[in-house]
């Protein structure tokens, strides 16, 4: 344990390119990136399909073999296609980005889904009649209402990406995932091993922790549960929660 | 892949299906193993859970905890204290397993009609008569959903446990470690194909499973 905390005081550990500072910005900046997409292709599908009822069916079930898929196995399968693309970054950066981006978009899509189906349908035939247009229907009732259910999917994605950037590492990505894959081949740096599981561990479980008080803030007072769920990923009633997690 | 190299090489395949029968086997191995001892463990939990309302937060919170560790950082840890064995490739497997069971059991105990517990007790039933004979059988669908989510997950990580564990666990992961520590596609990809192909069909498998023990389900107009 002295050596983990050694490792930690040691002022080489936190500069540079293979310091602590930049691997955590390698993994949280790249975890970001593949949300973000990951939001920008499931919020639309999901609110889509969640408002309309249109192709429900046939979208969520695809979905639901998506979130069955190894993201081990996802990493690799990318990779004869990016290193067509570019032999430079191709091992590293495309095929990790490609996975959590892909990983990341069935929780987004199907808890979007379910949290506007969730919503009470006759909350909206009473908008309707009120004569409230569609797009003002989703933007008004069913979004404000879904959105912690939306949020508890973002939290399961966060989980999904966090960890699937950690495999990276294998296929040469950076992140902190290095800290492990490098400090385990080197038997000698079992120190660096230590950390590396120390800071991708502290990380998912803070970031966990920020969403789930996001996510109790914004549902309103009466909605919210006991406090069971705190430390939880984002519960679901549905079973179609959260499988294949990285 | 090296220059000149095929992308997949399939007489490579025809030569070793010994060698990838054996580890689709170990896979199941990893997979049913952690799966059933996650069951256990998290059926202990939620009868206490159900019994004891204020006890089901602290289990949660502590296995959600577990459940948000990232796969490859939790093998990594286990290595130094329990050495390269099979126990710790479990471990982390089974502790992946308990929030997503304990969750459904308990959502399936709690599922059940209070006219129904009362029912059970008017007939006489003791506490654990009514727990095995009544509660039991109808938590039985919600439990096939967590077994459903809990056998996706295992097998997903399992072939996380090669990075770590080498020949040690085995399984399709193995393939594609060594796929792509050789710089051989065909290994890598099929090891990857494989792995997809057996999570599908798990996935599959418990579908029909679900359909089958709740036929009322399949009822006109509530198919889902």
């Amino acid at each position: 344990m002295d050596s983990v905390v050694n490792w930690f005081l040691d002022p080489l550990n936190w500069q540079g390119s293979a310091g602590i500072p930049n691997r955590l910005f390698e993994h949280v900046s790249l975890s970001g990136a593949a949300l973000l997409v990951a939001a920008l292709i499931g919020l639309p599908i999901g609110l889509f399909i969640g408002h309309t009822g249109r192709f429900a069916t046939a979208v969520i079930n695809i979905a639901n073999i998506g979130r069955a898929i190894p993201s081990y196995a996802v990493l690799v399968i990318i990779l004869p296609v990016s290193l067509q693309i570019s032999p430079e970054y191709g091992l590293n950066v495309i095929p990790t980005f490609l996975a959590m981006t892909l990983l990341a978009i069935p929780p987004i899509l199907v808890t979007t889904y379910a949290g506007i189906r969730e919503v009470d349908r006759d909350l909206v035939e009473a908008a309707r009649g009120m004569g409230l247009r569609e797009p003002q229907i989703l933007g008004r009732l069913e979004i404000p209402l879904a959105t912690p259910v939306i949020v508890g999917g973002f939290r399961t994605a966060t989980l999904q990406v966090i960890a699937t950037a950690t495999i990276g590492a294998v296929v040469g990505g950076g992140g902190l995932g290095r800290f492990i894959v490098d400090g385990f081949s080197n038997p000698s740096l079992p120190a660096q091993l230590y950390a590396g599981v120390i800071l991708v561990a502290g990380l998912a479980i803070g970031l966990d922790i920020v969403l789930a008080l996001i996510q109790r803030r914004i549902t309103p007072r009466a909605l919210r549960g006991p406090l069971d769920r705190w430390a939880g990923p984002a519960e679901q009633a549905s079973p179609a929660d959260s499988p294949g997690m990285g | 892949m090296l220059p000149g190299q095929q992308l997949i090489d399939f007489s490579w395949i025809g030569d070793h299906l010994g060698q990838i029968a054996e580890r689709i086997g170990q896979h199941l191995e990893l997979t049913i193993l952690p799966v059933a001892i996650g069951f256990l463990i998290a059926l202990v939990l939620s009868i206490w859970a159900v019994r004891q309302p204020i006890v089901y937060g602290p289990i949660t919170a502590v296995t959600g905890v577990l459940y948000t560790i990232p796969s490859l950082a939790a093998f990594a840890v286990l290595i130094p204290i329990t050495g390269l064995s099979l126990v710790s490739a479990l471990i982390p497997l089974v502790s992946y397993t308990l929030l997503i069971l304990v969750r459904s059991i308990v959502a399936g105990f709690r599922g059940v009609a209070p006219e129904v517990l009362e029912a059970a007790e008017g007939m006489g039933y003791t506490r654990t008569q009514r727990l095995i004979r009544v509660e039991f059988p109808l938590a039985v669908p919600m439990m096939i959903a967590g077994l459903r989510l809990a056998t996706v997950t295992a097998i997903g990580l399992a072939t996380v446990a090669s990075i770590i564990g080498g020949d040690t666990f085995g399984g399709l992961g193995q393939l594609i470690t060594e796929g792509l520590q050789t710089f051989f596609p065909t290994k890598y990809l099929l090891g990857a194909a494989l792995s997809v192909v057996l999570a599908v069909s798990a996935d599959v498998l418990f579908v029909q499973i679900e359909r089958w023990i709740t036929p009322w389900a399949r009822a006109p107009g509530s198919a889902g």
